[in-house]
């Protein structure tokens, strides 16, 4: 169990960082955390079910702008508004679930068709007024609600520890589903649906839960979003790129384990960091120099450990329970 | 009968212009071990994967534990106590056997501990104990065979359908196979429903054979009688039995 006392020890230290790292830093991890979370809520569907959603910032664009929108429209804060987003990003992912596999869209086309959804409500999204259309929805800075934590408007600390929260406990969730009765119909869905069907596994029903979870989910993340960033462009948050960023932190740390997606975060997002604060120190800012050198270091890990970082941590520690 | 446990009637399945099964009827009876036998090609997994749920029959009946399944689901079908095995074996190959095994285990039990306690038992059943913790994709072919039986036994079927699960094995392990099968139609009374090639293992555990050939039923009855019937021996018998 020399596991468990790890992982409380690496919690214990994030929740003491504050008192001795500086803005930055915390910025830094506050965006690692966001990808680690949303990273979890993306894994279920590919990493523990198989399916390959390619249009995962469809949801968290719905968070986000249904929370934001009932905060400016109706005055209703982030704690209610974040189940609005919730159920209304559920919906959506419930459809696009049920057009998919009801009609046997499977593998890649049904990874065509998540990015087809999110498309189609970037365009749609441009066109709604009264949710700043293709202009942008912004959420003013009011004096009088400074410190109203309640309300998400605070300083970088309250962002952290949410974001720390929403990480720890989704990790704490997924581990449990994991090791649920679901959790089991999940991997044998992935692994080969017919056998799974054979063990009376119902292939659709577990599919769709796992489509309802991870998009709710991805949903809460929207909301942590609309409300840190305070601005939402369509063009921004349905945006493909955004789809495949939050898959990068799961593929890296490793597809379909519980770690996975925050060892996955803890790398990319600061590497991220390290190399534009690198161009910049560099002068040498040509466009696209970030992207060449994340790219060729994405390549280089995957070549490296291909079934992902966190596997090979874990058999390094001992922590694998299988025999090759 | 009427006390049958699987009740097939005038089943039909057709591919384009063959016919794979032509108007098969038959019944096994509570505890039974049924065998299908019949050379390549003669229908048997496909009236196998009819009774599953698989493929939809073109015509019959099939009437499992007193309900018609013929238009059922295969999970529905499981979920009645049907537990089936692929010719193909078909493991969870990134998973280990225990779990390969849990996830037919939480089929009825929805207790995690429940079903571990069912998933060892099938495990030992199986002789696949040991290698629990073994990654499925890294079994040799005889412990895969075993693994096809340990997840459908662990779904705890009334009727388990195995699909040549004896192809592939040398003779030891076939005997092996044997006498697990027996000793579990002994202890829990399930039926089995069994295709198989290997005579050896139909004879030596069977009450009953239906002989297929081209999708058509050739012969039913006890083993000794069938073996000495002469349809059977000119289309399957012959070759092997020279
Ligand atoms: N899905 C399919 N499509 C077309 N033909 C099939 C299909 N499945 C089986 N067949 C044909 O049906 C016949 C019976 O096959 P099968 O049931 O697998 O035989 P057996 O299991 O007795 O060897 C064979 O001629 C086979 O080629
Ligand atoms: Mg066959």
């Amino acid at each position: 169990m020399h596991g468990r006392v790890l992982i409380a020890m690496l919690l214990a230290a994030l929740i003491a960082t504050p008192a001795f790292a500086d803005r930055y830093v915390i910025s830094v991890l506050i965006l690692v955390f966001y990808f680690a979370y949303v990273g979890q809520a993306w894994n279920l569907m590919m990493g523990f079910t198989g399916q390959l959603s390619l249009g995962h910032s469809l949801y968290v664009g719905l968070g986000a702008y249904v929370a934001a929108g009932l905060w400016l429209h109706a005055g209703i804060g982030p704690w209610l508004g974040v189940f609005a987003a919730i159920a209304v990003a559920a919906a959506v992912g419930s459809v696009t679930g049920w057009l998919s596999w009801r009609f046997g869209i499977e593998g890649v086309y049904f990874a065509l068709l998540t990015i087809a959804f999110a498309e189609f409500t970037r365009i749609g999204f441009d066109h709604i007024d009264m949710l700043g259309a293709a202009g942008g929805l912004f959420l003013p800075v009011n004096a009088e609600e400074a410190g109203q934590w309640w309300n998400l408007r605070g300083g970088p600390l309250l962002f952290y520890y949410l974001a720390l929260a929403l990480v720890a406990g989704a990790t704490l969730a997924v581990a449990w589903l994991r090791r649920s009765r679901l959790g089991y119909q999940w991997v044998a869905v992935r692994e080969d649906s017919e056998a799974a069907r054979a063990l009376g596994v119902d292939v659709f029903r577990a599919k769709m839960i796992a489509m309802l979870i991870s998009s709710g989910m991805t949903a809460v993340g929207g909301v942590f979003y609309a409300f840190y960033h305070r601005n939402l462009f369509p063009g921004q948050v349905f945006e493909m790129g955004r789809s495949i960023e939050l898959i990068l932190a799961p593929i890296v740390g490793g597809l379909g384990t519980v770690f996975g997606p925050i060892i996955g975060a803890f790398i990319l997002t600061p590497l991220g960091e390290a190399l534009i604060a690198a161009t910049e120190r560099s002068g040498f800012n040509a466009p696209g120099t970030k992207a060449v050198f994340y790219g060729a270091a994405l390549i280089a890990i995957i070549y490296l450990v291909p079934s992902g970082v966190w596997p090979w941590i874990a058999r390094r520690l001992g922590f694998s329970e299988h025999r090759q | 009968m009427t006390t049958a446990l699987l009740t097939v009637t005038d089943v039909s399945k057709r591919f384009r212009g063959l016919t794979a099964v032509d108007r098969i009827s038959f019944e096994v009876a509570p505890g039974e071990i049924f065998a299908v036998i019949g050379p390549n090609g003669a229908g048997k997994t496909t009236l196998f994967n009819m009774i599953a749920g698989v493929i939809a029959c073109d015509e019959g009946a099939i009437s499992f534990d007193g309900a018609r399944i013929e238009r059922e689901r295969p999970d529905r079908i499981a979920w009645r106590g049907v537990g089936r095995t692929f010719q193909i074996v078909r493991p969870f190959p990134a998973l280990s056997v225990e779990d390969n095994v849990m996830v037919g285990a939480l089929l009825r039990s929805h207790h995690l501990d429940a079903a571990l306690e069912i998933t060892h038992a099938v495990l030992r059943q199986l002789d696949l104990f040991d290698k629990r913790l073994h990654l499925a994709s890294t079994l040799t072919l005889p412990d895969r065979k075993r693994l096809e039986v340990a997840r459908a036994l662990a779904t705890q079927p009334k009727l388990l359908l195995l699909d040549e699960v004896m192809a592939g094995l040398r003779p030891t392990e076939t005997d092996r196979m044997v006498g697990i099968l027996k000793e579990i139609n002994r202890t829990s009374g399930v039926t089995i429903l069994l295709i198989e090639h290997v005579m050896r293992a139909v004879m030596a555990l069977a009450s009953r054979i239906l002989v297929l050939h081209h999708g058509a039923r050739i012969a039913e009855g006890a083993p000794n009688e069938v073996v000495r019937d002469p349809a059977v021996i000119t289309s399957y018998l012959g070759a092997e039995a020279l």
